[in-house]
């Protein structure tokens, strides 16, 4: 029925093109197409946020985004957030602060306070539980998760 | 588990006329598709059903968001985050900054669209109840021209709209406020974030010589489709703030509710806590 489109993506700065179905995920065209395995799939529908990436700028769930609807755009995943062998600040702090345990929300939750720290460079509390609310953590209970986040926030602020 | 890819088409419109008349040469056999935060929901769990997908999000006819002296008229692809970030919304319509934030988390108020919200249908949408707390009215757009449809006139049942099979909602226009108003919005879920409500209500009153001179009620989550409170709101309009009639008002709003037992909810559950809404918004109104 439907034919297989060229999609154009530059992913970490990376330009890739995939013959894939227009309404393939964006979880599946990243994990399976590019290879690009970091981020993952929870729940398939948008409820707890392992799927999270950026896409032109703004985290969304890649499980609910169709490929058509990436077509051109410019998505951040995981294996983006490190450069070479440096983690970003806040991956840094995640290992410090014992921010990840399983690890299988990590991906997501990276990349939410991503965006959460380019938002709002010295966020609270509320701020944080906010920007991190659609990211879903079973292990840590979520203290350690803002002790990382306050800690790379500050780091980033004093460079 | 998940739907079979080939069994689905998107079809990309360059302009709201292509879109328009690919939907008019074959009635009902396309399905619109914006923030795909709930079809791609149904789509993963393998419930949807063989379509051709129209995919609106990159028609800039429908997006953005305009201001005149007396309305705001939103985009149908205004998103939840949008709707968080413009400064007119806050001024005038506190109860939909509410309703945004209480949608899902971020990743979906990036994706979500206000006219999906409305056309997807749910009765547990959130920004329902506040549209019809301010009066909102919809311009629903085919072929044959524009129209305009009071939004509490729009839902006629369970996922039964006045929509057809060849229109598409092009606008939300929501009249600003004027006067002495008191907004009230709170729904209630299991948590604060991606949470779907078990009930919800939001309220817009104007208060004029210490009396309610104007209000409307909107509720989510009690009744197949977001409904008005049409008794609750009468036995209550032209009363004085300082002796509402609480009681009366409580049992009205039984009236105005067919909740069910559900996943989420019971309809016991429901019918306590949503006069229990009630009886605080009027608790808020007597101070206000």
């Amino acid at each position: 029925m439907a034919e297989c489109i060229d999609l154009n993506l530059k992913v970490n700065g990376t330009e890739y093109r995939a013959s894939v179905h227009p309404f393939a995920r964006l979880l599946d065209v990243l994990r399976e197409d590019l290879r690009l395995t970091g981020t993952k799939e929870g729940c398939g529908e948008g409820e707890c946020g392992a799927c999270t990436v950026l896409l032109n700028g703004r985290v969304v769930n890649s499980c609910l985004v169709p490929a058509v609807q990436a077509q051109g755009a410019e998505v951040v995943t995981v294996e983006g957030l490190a450069e070479g062998e440096n983690l970003s600040s806040l991956q840094a702090a995640f290992l410090t602060h014992n921010g990840a345990q399983c690890g299988f929300c990590t991906p997501g939750m990276l990349l939410s306070a991503t965006d959460l720290i380019n938002r709002c460079p010295n966020p609270s509390d509320d701020e944080i539980r906010d920007g991190l609310a659609g990211n879903l953590c079973r292990c840590t209970g979520y203290a350690k998760i803002l002790d990382a986040v306050h800690s790379a926030a500050e780091r980033e602020a004093a460079r | 588990m998940r739907g079979y890819l080939p069994d689905f088409d998107v079809r990309v419109p360059a302009s709201l006329g292509e879109a328009l008349e690919l939907m008019a040469q074959a009635p009902g056999s396309y399905t619109p598709l914006a923030g795909g935060t709930d079809l791609m929901v149904v789509y993963n769990a393998g419930r949807l059903k063989p379509t051709h997908f129209l995919d609106l999000s990159r028609l800039a006819e429908l997006r953005g968001t305009e201001e005149d002296a007396t309305s705001l008229r939103f985009g149908a692809l205004t998103t939840f985050t949008e709707l968080r970030e413009c400064r007119a919304v806050h001024q005038h319509f506190p109860n939909l900054v509410k309703s945004a934030r209480a949608t899902g988390a971020l990743a979906i108020q990036n994706r979500g669209t206000l006219a999906g919200n409305i056309a997807n249908a749910s009765p547990a949408a959130d920004t329902p109840p506040s549209l019809l707390a301010y009066g909102a009215e919809l311009a629903l757009v085919s072929p044959r021209g524009l129209r305009r449809v009071a939004y509490d006139q729009f839902h006629q049942g369970y996922k039964r709209l006045d929509m057809a099979a060849d229109e598409l909602l092009a606008r939300i226009i929501v009249p600003k406020p004027l006067g002495r108003g008191f907004h009230y919005f709170r729904k209630v879920g299991t948590r604060q974030a991606q949470a779907i409500s078990k009930t919800c209500l939001a309220a817009y009153a104007r208060i004029e010589d210490g009396c309610v001179a104007e209000l409307r009620i909107g509720l989510g989550s009690v009744a197949p489709a977001p409904v008005r409170a049409r008794n609750a709101e009468a036995a209550l309009l032209g009363k004085p703030l300082a002796s509402l009639p609480v009681a009366a008002a409580r049992e009205a709003l039984l009236a105005d509710m067919s909740p069910i037992d559900d996943i989420r909810a019971t309809a016991h559950y429901r019918s306590v806590v949503t006069r229990n809404l009630l009886g605080q918004m009027l608790r808020e109104l007597a101070n206000a």
